[in-house]
């Protein structure tokens, strides 16, 4: 298992330095120049030493190089520092937006609890209503709840968070004005009333993100619950005078998470993927929305960064799963 | 002495494809799917013969309408009528959700049958796969509509242009399922008797993967067919919604319920038109291709 798990990372390596190059390749056949906003009394020669500053002189290699080297060596030099309080990123360059002209990871660092608290609630929220109805449809396979359940989960799938997000919207804002509708980032939670508050303008974009994921979750719960539940050693435990409950919830349930456990894993990325949506619909100020508004304004090294982001958040799930798989799943051994 | 007669067949030969279409009519859900997926291509590409008005024909002076008997889903801000706007946009929406889907499904398809049929490409081919499937979807279709959009408005028109990238785009994006399902399959097909037999008489590499292969591995490619369909309609709507798919003044079925955003406030009814429309198309293809899948299927057929 160890070695298993020693030559995906090892693997993953490639993989990321691969997706960091096809990104940047792609950036790079950009027409955009980040001098197109500069006045144009500024002379020419000024110009050229603007974009000597931003970096743009260096030939392509240089300039991937210099890209690698401040994200994967200073940017964590510069969380250390943070943390411990050294000094080892003084005066060391690091990512720079072009549209703010600061650290380009100081703002993600702002807007990222945003998208956690939203994206990670909708995730909770979502598994913990797919369970048990996944359980239960596959309990009373073809019951009504079963055939309501797959009816509803398919909406909850065809229907994207662009539709069900103005949706929401309409109904609880307009009509019946119970939550608000834009979601307030500069909100500090500090009493009850203000938590309160915060609850309130959550409930929607969690309501839509959760919706996807409740959707996907419990068609895989039924589909391994059904499998296991015709299992010899399900009628073992019957013969042997457990309650029925037992049977369920203790045998069966525990190895039916064992796919499905590496399913929510592998499922995480594409929720954050899907919040950049859900973000534009809400209002919400996270990653998604500094990532939309980069590709509007053109800055590529925000653009660069966030994508890689996402990427590596994709490689690093993958991971978590195959190895979550071999933990959970004694059958299943790599070597 | 018995008669050989009769112990010909006495039922007709029934092919696969007969035994498929039983068992698909059987499925409630795969059938409605259908016939409402038929109806919306039907409406919104002979509809425009149909009715009046035109998609961008202004009538400044029955702009914000309800729903009436000239409109029956009302006009926008500009007087345009929704509903010849709802089918000019399906159009766009499906005509883009068709292209992009056989588009991937013939690089998956293509893939999956080279990585199956050929050893040597095996490996290479499937980590080209895994890299695929490690890119970020959607941010990355944002880039490339932001980086190649305004080069081929300029080459080959506005709308053209924008067409052709979105169609691209999702193509290069979405093929990888279809070729892991395919290259599975065709793993398993070269293990056959039927294989070895072609193999024994001489059968090319051509040939065997045009006789013998691709009719063999159709089900799960039209499996994957549908789904795609649906896949292709949500991303170009999520393109639109997001602003960074067609232009605004041409409509598809994202770029209304983005207009419709905008007028949320006043006149929240219109969102949800558009809304309907795509989650409506998507619904009837995911069903259909759930019906199809149990239809292809013959460890489930006759069930």
């Amino acid at each position: 298992m160890l070695t298993f798990t020693i030559r995906r990372l090892i693997l993953a390596v490639p993989t990321l330095l691969f997706i960091s190059l096809v990104i940047f390749l792609l950036l790079e056949l950009a027409p955009g120049d980040p001098m197109a906003q500069v006045p144009l009394t500024v002379p020419p020669e000024v110009k050229e030493k603007m974009r000597l500053a931003l970096g743009l002189g260096e030939p392509m290699h240089i300039r991937f190089w210099k890209w690698l080297v401040q994200f994967f060596w200073v940017e964590p030099q510069v969380l250390f520092d943070h943390y411990f309080g050294t000094a080892y990123a003084e005066g060391k360059l690091r990512v720079i937006s072009w549209q703010t002209r600061s650290p380009v990871m100081d703002v993600v660092v702002e807007r990222l609890p945003q998208t956690l608290w939203v994206v990670g609630m909708s995730y909770v929220v979502g598994i913990l209503i797919a369970i048990p109805i996944g359980i239960y449809s596959a309990y009373r396979q073809y019951s009504v709840f079963d055939q309501a359940g797959t009816f509803i989960t398919m909406i909850g799938y065809s229907i994207p968070p662009f539709f069900t997000g103005p949706l929401v919207i309409v109904i609880f804002s307009v009509q019946l004005g119970w939550f608000p509708f834009i979601y307030d980032t500069t909100h500090v939670v500090n009493d009850w009333d203000s938590f309160v508050y915060q609850l309130r303008q959550m409930i929607m974009p969690v309501m839509v993100l959760a919706m996807q994921t409740t959707a996907q979750i419990s068609r895989y719960m039924r589909a391994s619950m059904l499998d296991n539940l015709n299992q010899d050693y399900v009628r073992t435990a019957r013969a042997k005078g457990l309650s029925e409950r037992v049977v369920v919830v203790v045998h069966v349930l525990r190895n039916s998470m064992i796919p499905v456990v590496t399913v929510i894993a592998l499922g995480l990325p594409a929720i954050f993927g899907g919040a950049i949506i859900t973000e534009q619909v809400f209002s919400v100020n996270g990653i998604g929305a500094q990532l939309i508004g980069a590709i509007q304004a053109n800055d590529l090294p925000t653009v660069q960064t966030l994508t890689f982001m996402f990427a590596f958040l994709i490689v690093f799930f993958n991971l978590i799963a195959d190895v979550l798989y071999g933990i959970l799943d004694p059958r299943i051994r790599y070597d | 002495m018995t008669d050989t007669t009769n112990t010909e067949p006495t039922k007709p030969h029934r092919s696969q494809w007969a035994d498929v279409w039983d068992q698909l009519k059987a499925h409630k859900g795969a059938m409605a799917g259908g016939v409402i997926f038929i109806v919306i291509v039907l409406g919104v590409f002979i509809g425009p013969w149909l009715w009046p008005y035109d998609a961008t024909f202004i009538d400044i002076r029955a702009r914000n309408q309800g729903p009436s008997f000239a409109h029956p889903f009302g006009t926008d801000q500009l007087g345009r009528d929704t509903l010849a706007r709802m089918m000019a946009g399906g159009q766009t929406s499906i005509a883009v959700g068709l292209t992009a889907m056989l588009l991937a499904l013939s690089l998956g398809s293509f893939v999956g049958i080279t990585a199956g049929f050929f050893k040597r490409l095996d490996g290479p081919l499937m980590r080209l796969t895994d890299l695929f499937l490690a890119l970020p979807i959607l941010p990355l279709l944002l880039v490339m509509m932001l980086l190649f959009r305004d080069p081929l408005s300029s080459a080959v028109g506005p709308e053209r242009g924008i067409f052709i990238l979105i169609v691209i785009a999702i193509g290069i994006t979405s093929w990888m399922p279809t070729a892991r399902i395919v290259r599975g399959d065709v793993l398993a097909l070269k293990e056959r008797e039927f294989i070895l037999a072609a193999r024994s008489i001489g059968t090319s590499n051509s040939n065997m993967i045009k006789r013998h292969i691709l009719p063999n591995v159709l089900s799960p490619i039209m499996v994957s067919a549908t789904l795609g369909i649906a896949n292709a309609i949500i991303t170009e709507s999520a393109l639109s919604f997001l602003g960074l798919g067609f232009p605004p003044d041409f409509p598809t079925w994202g770029r209304l319920l983005n207009d419709a955003t905008q007028y949320l406030q006043d006149y929240p009814e219109r969102v949800f038109w558009p809304g309907l429309a795509i989650s409506l198309t998507v619904l009837s293809v995911n069903y259909l291709g759930d019906g199809l899948r149990d239809a292809l299927d013959p460890r489930i057929r006759g069930r």
